[in-house]
């Protein structure tokens, strides 16, 4: 009995192994785990895109559950999400609030003129730092953020009708519950 | 990204053999690598120029940049990328010194935004304990399988009889006979 035993465990250490290298091999090394999630949104007040007289930070988001969608003009992937975020405001489910990162604000409203503005507002990073404070790596980047202030989920990259249905919407549902 | 994807998937997967998916596998990979690069490009904005530095200060901040890692070409620490996003932390981590922060503060400051991937030097903790010490496991272990291995064909040899004289004598003459 001990000496079958003995023989098969060479076998079980490869496929332990095959596990593991394969597990490496799928995971996406771009997806770099949020520190963000469950802490308080970073705080800011930034110019308006659209009034740069007036400020908008993280204040005047309290009581509401909304998303940070972080963009750029430059930004070719938020191209390819943009046509969801008009779905999605069309929708009325919740503000959606444009974080313009490293942009030129002539060069974002004309983007914006040319796409469609799905941004209850949009703000200017114009310097990159608040962007920072949110630990962005790239461009596109959504943050869903509860009521109280609180960052509840993090999606890297482009989204899409999947991404949107699958994650974005029952995360906002559950929190619009509570 | 997805459609590229689908274009492997589709000429890959169905029924084909093991190793045609692991080359599947690597493709989508290096097509990913690719892809990201070529994102990363974009995000490429000037930085604008600060006052220059003490060359005490400059030593201490290019030492402290070699241990953070760029997170936009990721095997690159930050003291090395030409990424728009590493400029924009190595003007960060300026700005934090010249609030008198630590070298720790620093570090601190910007792995509560982006993670401890941005550490090149692991924290031990729960999450990585068995990366720090797996290797000592595995050290020890194959030390002590040794060690019974040894015991144990050290009393192989023991059992086997010591050969007497008299059989010793015989075996010579017939030796000797031939």
């Amino acid at each position: 009995m001990l000496r079958t035993w003995r023989y098969f465990l060479p076998l079980a250490i490869f496929f332990g192994l095959l596990w593991f290298l394969y597990t490496g091999l799928s995971l996406n090394p771009r997806e770099i785990p949020s520190a963000l999630i469950n802490k308080p949104t970073p705080i800011f007040a930034l110019a308006q895109l659209h009034s740069p007289e007036k400020k908008l930070g993280n204040a005047d988001m309290k009581g509401k559950v909304w998303l940070l969608n972080v963009w750029g003009s430059w930004c070719v992937s938020c191209r390819y999400e943009h046509p969801f975020l008009n779905e999605l405001s069309k929708a009325q489910v919740l503000p959606i609030i444009g974080l313009n990162w490293k942009d030129k604000p002539e060069d974002a409203k004309a983007w914006l003129a040319k796409f469609g503005d799905p941004y209850t507002a949009s703000v200017s990073d114009l310097d990159g730092r608040t962007a920072i404070d949110f630990g962005v790596y790239g461009a596109p980047e959504t943050f869903v953020i509860d009521a109280t202030g609180m960052i509840r989920y993090k999606h890297t990259g482009p989204i899409d009708a999947t991404v949107l249905s699958e994650k974005l919407l029952p995360v906002i549902r559950e929190l619009k519950k509570s | 990204m997805k459609a590229i994807a689908r274009i492997f998937l589709a000429n890959a997967i169905p029924g084909a053999e093991f190793g045609a998916f692991v080359a599947w596998k690597a493709r989508q990979c290096l097509t990913f690598i690719l892809i990201a690069c070529a994102f990363a490009a974009h995000a490429q904005t000037p930085t604008p120029e600060m006052a220059p530095m003490s060359p005490e200060l400059e030593v201490r901040l290019k030492k402290l940049e070699t241990e953070l890692r760029c997170l936009v070409c990721q095997n690159q620490t930050l003291a090395e990328s030409p990424a728009g996003l590493a400029g924009d932390l190595r003007r960060e981590i300026r700005l934090l010194a010249d609030q008198n922060k630590s070298n720790e503060e620093i570090k601190e400051h910007l792995r509560a935004r982006y993670g401890d991937f941005v550490l090149y030097r692991p924290p031990v903790d729960g999450k990585t304990w068995l990366l720090w010490f797996g290797p000592f496991f595995l050290l020890i272990g194959g030390a002590i399988l040794l060690w019974i291995m040894n015991r144990r064909r050290n009393a192989m040899m023991q059992t086997v009889a010591p050969v007497d004289a008299d059989a010793l004598q015989r075996a010579n003459a017939i030796l000797k006979d031939e």
